[in-house]
């Protein structure tokens, strides 16, 4: 869930007095509840719905039975097989999106207005209602399959999962929600019924909407996509420490270019302090300013193309993680350069016109992300998903500004870990072991 | 300064309207401007006719390595200063490089256009490089490679098959350059190529977002204005492809390849000033050949009446300054040899010219394509992109706002005439990736 969370984040930076969201909060006649801002200037509505839960519910022996259920839901439902289904979704122009992350799954549509009841009710039957037919089964596994061993030779996908193995051991978080070759065999079809009724669940829903139409019409569209989901599901895992110590592993691997991906344990998003530590990322590791990484990796030395940091708190344990490539012969300096500028941030701190530079940078980038349908439905449902009030936007600005240099500099302190940082490292790099 | 045109595009049966303004500035710079007042921010892009494909023989890459190097410091700029000014406004930039293009753009909120202006006219005359730059720079342009190229066995394949491609021209260089001829990249390089190309008479500029064309138009002429048209420069010509009369086949071997595949392209026509019909029904083909899985005529044959691959897709893209490609790749399924999967794609082929096109799918891909149409209206940015992108590769603004409406007239037989022309196999290169040659056992 790594790419949904640092999306998210992005999202809650801050608020300025541009970002004009007139946001309805909407309970359907069902009693389910739903974010929407209408806004009718193009005939289109995009609707995101998020259920909690995710990848994480897979049972350890069929690992990968819940990405392989979502990715199952475009291929056959109702009295329509894989074939019959996509050619009335292309005939509606309408198009759907399903998604396993490791906490949740997700579903991402846009319809027309011109047959808005039409393509509602495809996708209705595709959550509800879907087919698994054995035919769809194997060939969509086969793809999976596929994938999974190309995962196996690339140096990204081996660097993730080496990390995720050594810092979380047999939680879900320690393997990939894709499973493996031999869990992904074992899956029946039962076991996708069973992952289907585990993770779309009513009583898990969040949904967001954006573009043209009515709170009592979207009211309507709700209850009939997820009305007759189950109310409940499975308990969630439990929580999870971060269980890798500082120092290094090498993964040899045969290509020119080092991979190094490095972090330690990270901060809760409800952490009340969660702002100081995201301005503090900002400034060492973060995409929007030149940050300190960048400048001494990349525009310095010339050692990279790109170096970054991302906080990623995660539902059930949190992590902060970064990433960096180098040739063989270059990725030890690389990653020297960046243990002492993680260093040097936890003992030194920021200066104020770096705070105050990211701060300009976060509240100002924050109404820009209100761009599009999909993307305000997008915000809008992780917003819920993160329990926060539909005031926050308005808000939220003061909250960055208000941060002070003493508080990001006692979160460089307590945060960083220079001894903490682990560094894996795919490829064969020259001076590492 | 001459008021050209301002156009109302109205789109094919809808009342939806994409309000575009052009005007062409006393130095040749050319300005397009779309509105779109929903949301209170600017897209600034200033794109110039110059891509790798413009580049001196002997120094490829040097359009993307002076892209780069168009961060560094002017005459009055420090070096990262507009990125800084750009982030500290909350905005976000960067830029790109193709075989026809190079584009730099910044997203801002809509006040902040004068100062985007302001840099980015500065940057087009008085680039001030150092040794130190150029030094770090080639460095970070090589990482670049390794991590897009070097790395990715899939990417060396892809060089190598358009290396083969093209007999005679410069599209069959990689856009981020040969790695040796990378390494030799100097000041000197990077210099003559924008001294020649980086003037207003060589570019366009495209504003998008919440703005008044008056407006912008009064900001142009401040700000690119003053600027001097580039008197020396050159017309536009690159060494053209003789008749390709020999199929080219090869083998790609790499112990990182984890899928075999196979990928075959064919070289194809662009689309061409008021002459976009053909690429209109090689935009079709590919979606018919290999659009979706589910109903296009290599999905459903490879896929679903037999197990032969796990992916089957074609692809085309009309939006370059010469002849481009037109692609097909198949995965084969498990324990399916290459050689089968390869007779099973152009058994396909040859069924699906033979048996011709069902009415319905054409409906229902101008019905996908329409629709687009409405969706693309949600993002001003890729709007703006259009724009830029086809005016540096040889069309008019009345080419881009024709394409929908030349899009919905396609017919199965431009279809299928064009299929013929262009699934020429002697105007072709098969590649087979491979991790080594035991597969071929």
């Amino acid at each position: 869930m790594i790419r949904y969370v640092l999306a998210f984040a992005l999202s809650l930076t801050a608020a300025s007095a541009q970002a004009e969201i007139d946001i309805q909060e909407i309970t359907s006649p069902g009693g389910i509840d739903a974010w929407l801002v209408e806004e009718d200037s193009i005939p289109f509505v995009a609707i995101e719905i998020i259920f909690d839960g995710g990848a994480s519910l897979d049972d350890p022996a069929k690992r990968g039975a819940t990405n392989l259920m979502m990715a199952l839901l475009e291929e056959g439902s109702g009295d329509l097989d894989a074939r019959g289904f996509q050619e009335a979704r292309e005939a509606l122009a309408a198009s759907y999106g399903f998604s396993a992350y490791d906490d949740s799954v997700s579903v991402s549509a846009v319809f027309l207005t011109e047959n808005r009841d039409e393509a509602a009710a495809l996708l209705r039957d595709a959550l509800v209602d879907p087919r698994f037919d054995d035919d769809a089964i194997e060939r969509v596994r086969a793809q999976v399959q596929s994938m999974l061993r190309s995962d196996a030779q690339d140096p990204n996908s081996i660097a993730s999962a080496t990390f995720d193995a050594a810092a979380f051991g047999d939680h879900p978080y320690g393997s990939s929600l894709d499973g493996t070759a031999e869990t992904v065999a074992a899956i029946t079809r039962d076991d996708l019924i069973a992952a289907h009724t585990n993770a779309l669940v009513q009583g898990r829903v969040y949904v967001g909407a954006a573009g043209d139409i009515s709170a009592d019409e979207l009211g309507v569209l709700i209850d009939d996509l997820i009305g007759d989901l189950p109310m409940e599901g499975p308990d969630l895992p439990d929580r999870v420490e971060f269980g890798l110590e500082g120092g290094t592993t090498v993964v040899p691997y045969d290509t020119p270019q080092s991979v190094a991906l490095f972090g330690h344990e990270g901060i809760e998003r409800d952490d009340e302090n969660f702002f100081a530590a995201y301005l503090l990322n900002e400034i060492l590791g973060g995409s929007g300013l030149e940050s300190r990484l960048m400048h001494e990796v990349r525009e310095k030395r010339g050692l990279t193309y790109g170096v970054y940091s991302y906080l990623v708190p995660k539902d059930l344990s949190t992590m902060y993680l970064g990433q960096v490539a180098s040739g063989n012969a270059t990725i030890a300096e690389a990653i020297e350069v960046v243990r002492a500028e993680w260093a040097k941030m936890a003992s030194e701190g920021v200066t104020a016109q770096e705070l105050d530079a990211a701060k300009t940078y976060l509240t100002g980038a924050y109404p820009l992300r209100f761009d599009g349908n999909a993307e305000i439905a997008g915000i809008l449902v992780g917003m819920q998903a993160q329990d926060l009030p539909t005031e926050y936007i308005a808000g939220r600005n003061d909250l960055v500004n208000a941060v002070t240099l003493e508080e990001v500099n006692q979160m460089a302190a307590e945060l960083l870990d220079p001894d903490g940082l682990h560094f894996v490292v795919v490829g064969q790099p020259e001076g590492l072991e | 300064m001459r008021f050209l045109a301002a156009a109302l595009a109205l789109w094919a049966g809808s009342s939806l309207a994409e309000e575009v303004t052009t005007f062409q500035l006393d130095n040749g710079m050319d300005v397009v401007v779309i509105e779109d007042h929903r949301a209170p921010v600017v897209v600034h892009m200033l794109w110039y006719r110059a891509g790798s494909a413009d580049e001196p023989v002997g120094s490829s890459g040097v359009a993307h390595y002076l892209e780069h190097l168009l961060f560094k410091a002017t005459e009055t700029v420090e070096s990262g200063e507009f990125q800084r000014v750009v982030a500290e406004n909350g905005g976000s930039d960067n830029a790109f490089t193709s075989y026809d293009y190079t584009g730099y753009f910044q997203r801002v909120a809509a006040d902040r256009l004068p100062l985007m202006m302001q840099y980015e006219a500065d940057r087009m005359n008085n680039l001030v490089l150092t040794e130190e730059d150029i030094r770090t720079e080639l460095g970070v342009i090589l990482e670049e490679r390794n991590q897009r190229t070097e790395n990715s066995p899939n990417a060396l394949a892809r060089e190598q098959m358009r290396a083969a491609q093209f007999l005679n021209h410069r599209y069959g260089v990689p856009i981020i350059g040969w790695k040796h001829e990378m390494e030799e990249l100097d000041m000197q390089d990077a210099l003559s190529f924008y001294d020649i190309y980086y003037s207003p008479n060589n570019a366009i500029l495209v504003v998008a977002g919440d703005v008044e064309p008056d407006e912008v138009l009064a900001l142009a002429e401040k700000y690119y204005g003053p600027l001097p048209a580039e008197p020396n420069l050159p017309e536009r010509f690159r060494t053209q492809e003789p008749p390709q009369i020999a199929e080219r086949r090869l083998i790609f071997e790499d112990p990182r390849v984890a899928q075999p595949y196979i990928s075959r392209s064919y070289i194809a026509p662009e689309r061409d000033e008021g002459a976009q019909e053909e690429a209109a029904a090689l935009t079709y083909l590919a979606d018919l050949l290999g659009g979706s899985p589910f109903t296009s005529a290599l999905g459903i044959a490879l896929q679903f009446e037999t197990n032969t691959a796990v992916y089957a897709g074609a692809y085309y893209d009309g939006l370059n300054l010469d002849d481009g490609t037109f692609g097909l790749t198949v995965v084969p399924a498990e324990g399916v040899s290459l050689q089968d999967a390869e007779d099973a794609m152009d058994a396909a082929i040859a069924a699906f010219l033979e048996e011709g096109i069902d009415p319905a799918r054409m409906e229902a891909l101008r019905t996908q394509l329409k629709a687009s149409e409405i969706y693309a209206r949600d993002n001003v940015g890729g709007i703006a992109r259009r724009y830029g992108a086809a005016l540096t590769s040889g069309l008019t603004v009345d080419d881009v706002q024709a394409w929908p409406e030349i899009l919905q007239a396609v017919t199965a037989e431009d279809v299928l005439a064009a299929a013929e022309r262009v699934l020429d196999r002697d105007q072709s290169v098969t590649g087979w990736v491979i991790p080594s040659r035991e597969v071929l056992q």
